[in-house]
């Protein structure tokens, strides 16, 4: 995947029509690389049954553009990275603990949480990051408001709901100075945080 | 010590500790009370135990085709479990399959 540069905003209509051609071509290079894996070996015979099921594959399952403004962040990326393997560990830890400690029943709540970037993709990569980070589960998502429902493990007291929210806002933030564009980093930066529930 | 029995070594603790984690996960799932709870064990410790998993297997078998194979698991387990969590979890909580004498806020129903 390569950042898209920043083009004038003279042709639109063109700058659109190129960047769909470019993320289908991304999407086919993916899928010719993945059949290649799974047969185990890149041989001239697995390059040309990729191309081919590659394409079918586009042409009778095409997905919704995804619009992606933003551009990769190398330290980001990094950032996000780490945080993700600490936490995963962490929290796996928490929650073997709590399902082996005996005669304790967990208490557990439901929390909105309002992102500050209401964009489809900033959505799914949150909402994917806290549904694999043990102790958050995403229970629904209004996707007009841009509200995540979190369902969260192990609640000691409300002290506790507001680290969560905190925590949530924090992997939405580090998703956006991993691929966010700079207005997207400013309004996440500068974004107002008080904003509880609707 | 060659690095080849450095590896092998690494690999046997990677899959003790993703064992472990998956039986972790099994017994959550049996005692958590209800299913949203029983969905964090579910799908959670199983994904650091699933990666543990492969990244011993990646470590005692060194062979680039598994390697390929052990990449594109991990990549699509991760793409999936967190797909099937939403699910389960939004028909369970539709379906009133949660105990609301354990949950201390749930800020969906007075939406």
């Amino acid at each position: 995947m390569t950042a898209p540069g920043a083009l004038p905003p003279a042709s639109a209509d063109r700058q659109t029509r190129m960047g769909r051609w470019r993320d289908q071509l991304i999407a086919y290079g993916w899928l010719v690389l993945a059949w290649n894996l799974f047969w185990g070996e890149f041989t001239w015979g697995n390059l040309v049954g990729g191309l081919l099921v590659a394409a079918v594959v586009l042409l009778f399952f095409p997905l919704p553009p995804v619009t992606f403004h933003g551009r990769l962040r190398p330290w980001g990326l990094l950032v996000f990275g780490g945080r993700f393997v600490v936490e995963l560990v962490r929290a796996s830890a928490h929650i073997a603990r709590i399902a082996v400690q005996p005669g304790y029943t967990p208490r557990s709540a439901i929390i909105a949480v309002r992102l500050r970037l209401p964009t489809d993709l900033n959505l799914a990569l949150t909402a994917e990051v806290l549904s694999l980070v043990p102790g958050t589960l995403i229970v629904e998502v209004d996707r007009d408001a841009g509200i995540l429902y979190v369902h969260v493990l192990d609640v000691r007291g409300p002290a506790d709901l507001d680290a969560h929210r905190a925590q949530v806002r924090e992997v939405e933030r580090r998703i956006v100075e991993a691929v966010g564009s700079n207005a997207e980093l400013r309004r996440v930066r500068t974004g107002p945080v008080d904003k509880e529930s609707p | 010590m060659t690095p080849g029995d450095v590896a092998d070594w690494l690999g046997a603790g990677s899959l003790v500790a993703g064992a472990l984690l998956s039986l972790a996960a099994a017994i959550g799932v049996l005692r958590f009370p209800d299913t949203l709870s029983r969905m964090h064990a579910a799908t959670k410790p199983q994904v650091l135990g699933v990666l543990l998993l492969l990244l011993g297997l990646g470590l005692r078998l060194r062979s680039p085709a598994d390697l390929g194979m052990i990449v594109l698991v991990g990549v699509f387990q991760l793409a999936t479990a967190p797909v099937a969590a939403q699910m389960i979890g939004r028909a369970g909580y539709r379906a009133g399959r949660v105990d609301r004498n354990l949950l201390d806020a749930d800020e969906l129903a007075d939406r």
